[in-house]
């Protein structure tokens, strides 16, 4: 095994200005472990830089040109393509479909994650079996679950065959825009609970004993130690669970693909499908990229002020 | 002590039902996907009643599944293995190693993680349609062969294990890749374990990439062959629900051997002290 490490002359790279020369050392550090350290991130970075880092450079200038993605020549259009945006009323209908969806899926996530949490931190009977069963929407794929429900949505489905046993007329779901969003959000929320449990359950583990000790000599009841301490506690897990949410449902694309398409009639057209329309379907590259940039913007400017606001950003992504 | 029996019943209750609505659509997907068509639309019970398994092999026949789940399994194995070697070499340099721009080249893979896969796709696809990439192994795996999540993974485990352990190992003379290979890899084992799990979770049921760099169904992976199936065959529900069934198997399966792993994962990287 030659690695370049060993094959370094102590001495041979002791430069930099001002730097006192030591034997086998850049600077302050050791020529060996720079070397090593280069061998060891190249390929790595070689593929991420390539295929992630390169191409976020590349869709700025993307954006501000009319290119179709196949044509040689991209036409500099300076901010066009936004303007364009904003003239756009499906763009708008978009954002606020994504919105709807984001605002609904982030508290929900919230809700539900820290609900099957609070009741799976307690030494009860088939702990692991439960945690297992919630987690399964989780691993299947998006596909899948969108299929399934899909069907189990559908005006013979079995949920309105089940209405129709309880005596209730159901709803075409999937025909109607505002209850076609509502189902979407609860699906993403449906698949992502047992992830968000995990992670609630995790730190609420975390979470000192004494301090509820503390709590209940002082004579606290159950629901004024979940106000009092646990929910302030577990702050900076809220603000990831949050973090998590807002970024699925911005870039929310493949349960949206084949739950509903998109429709009825742009009702769940989320950026991501207007997106992947734009570019893929109509060849608009520059408009589609734009689109892209615009969620890149909500998405940072959401969790900065969510992270002013909970205060809690800091601990929770050190 | 009665009221705290009672509270374990109502704990389990409310558990239950959640978990009735976790299961039953899986239910009903296994169900129907054994019933003839007619029972599809007129048969209400959620356990089966008939066991038509010559539907799989029907659903099979009507599509190219064998092809599509070969082409899922070559590229999760693909992305899996980069994974593991990639990410394993760029963690160790950010545990372990001093080197200039450390924080910086960090950071830029912190931020990398915010930017939505949106952003990226269509300049990735730009390029991989000019190396010739589209509809081949090398356009699904290769762009993917790295990630982020595996090296901010790998790092904070590889930052657990004792320091003495190499130091030792330097001293009787060991090179850096020697004490990596020999020391490091494989007190890091449950940490590969957990990180080649989400891969192959991620490979299995990805859609969009997928989607984007196939074009024939030689090439096709499961999920896209899957999301095909139901515009051709929609109204066959039991054929749909096979297909369904057997594209989710590998990653149900995957996720019971492994869910210890796959949730000590989640605390890894989800909470940090």
């Amino acid at each position: 095994m030659t690695s370049p490490a060993l094959g370094a002359r102590p001495g041979d790279l002791g430069r930099r200005g001002g730097a006192p020369r030591r034997p086998g050392r850049i600077g302050r550090y050791r020529t060996e472990d720079v070397l090593t350290a280069a061998l060891f991130l190249l390929p790595a970075f070689a593929v991420l830089g390539v295929f992630v880092l390169y191409p976020i450079v590349a869709a700025g200038h993307i954006s501000l040109t009319d290119w179709n993605g196949f044509d040689p020549v991209k036409n500099f259009v300076g901010f066009d393509n936004y303007v364009a945006l904003a003239e756009n009323g499906e763009f708008w209908n978009s954002l606020l479909v994504t919105v709807v969806y984001a605002t609904g899926v982030c508290l929900l996530s919230v809700v539900s994650g820290l609900g099957v949490a609070l009741l799976l931190d307690a030494p009860i009977r088939g702990r692991g079996l439960y945690r297992g069963i919630y987690f399964l929407p989780a691993v299947t794929s998006s596909v899948a679950v969108a299929i399934v429900w899909r069907y189990l949505l559908d005006p013979s489905g079995y949920v309105n065959t089940l209405l129709a046993d309880l005596g209730i007329e159901g709803p075409d779901w999937l025909q109607d825009r505002w209850l076609a969003l509502g189902a979407l959000t609860l699906l993403t929320v449906w698949k992502n609970v047992g992830f968000n449990a995990v992670l609630y359950l995790t730190a609420l583990q975390a979470l000192p004993a004494s301090v509820y000790e503390a709590a209940a000599l002082d004579g606290a009841g159950p629901w004024q130690r979940l106000r009092a301490i646990t929910v302030p506690l577990l702050a900076p897990m809220t603000f990831f669970v949050l973090v998590q949410a807002l970024i699925t449902s911005f870039q929310a694309f493949d349960l949206v693909y084949v739950f509903t398409e998109g429709g009825p009639r742009g009702g769940t057209e989320v950026l991501g499908m207007l997106m992947y329309r734009e570019a893929f379907r109509l060849g608009d590259f520059g408009g589609g990229t734009a689109i892209a940039f615009v969620t890149l913007f909500l998405v940072l400017g959401v969790t900065l002020v969510n992270w002013r606001v909970s205060g809690a950003g800091r601990s929770a992504l050190r | 002590m009665r009221p705290r029996l009672l509270g374990r019943l109502a704990r389990h209750a409310v558990l239950i039902a959640g978990a009735a609505v976790v299961v039953v659509p899986f239910l009903w997907m296994f169900t129907t996907s054994l019933q003839t068509r007619a029972e599809t639309y007129t048969n209400d019970s959620i356990l089966p009643t008939s066991w038509h398994w010559e539907n799989y092999v029907t659903a099979w026949q009507a599509a190219p599944f064998g092809q599509y789940y070969l082409n899922s399994l070559v590229m999760a194995t693909g992305i899996v293995a980069g994974h593991l070697v990639l990410d394993a070499l760029a963690a160790y340099a950010f545990a372990r190693l001093d080197f200039p721009l450390k924080r910086a080249l960090f950071t830029v893979l912190l931020a990398a993680l915010m930017v939505p896969t949106f952003v990226t796709i269509i300049p990735a696809y730009s390029l991989v349609a000019s190396f010739g990439w589209i509809d081949s192994y090398a356009g699904l795996i290769v762009p993917r062969l790295a990630d982020v999540f595996g090296i901010i993974l790998l790092r904070q485990y590889f930052s657990t294990i004792p320091v003495e352990l190499e130091e030792a190992a330097r001293i009787d003379g060991c090179s850096r890749l020697g004490i990596f290979w020999r020391i490091v890899v494989p007190l890091a084992r449950p940490a590969f374990a957990t990180l080649a799990i989400f891969s192959f979770l991620f490979a299995w049921n990805d859609f969009l990439w997928p989607l984007l760099v196939t074009n024939s169904d030689d090439l096709r992976t499961i999920q896209i062959g899957l999301s095909a199936f139901v515009g051709r065959y929609g109204t066959s529900w039991n054929y749909l629900m096979a297909g369904t069934l057997t594209a989710t198997v590998p990653s149900i399966v995957v996720f019971m051997i492994f869910q210890r792993a796959l949730v000590r994962g989640i605390a890894m990287t989800g909470v940090k002290d």
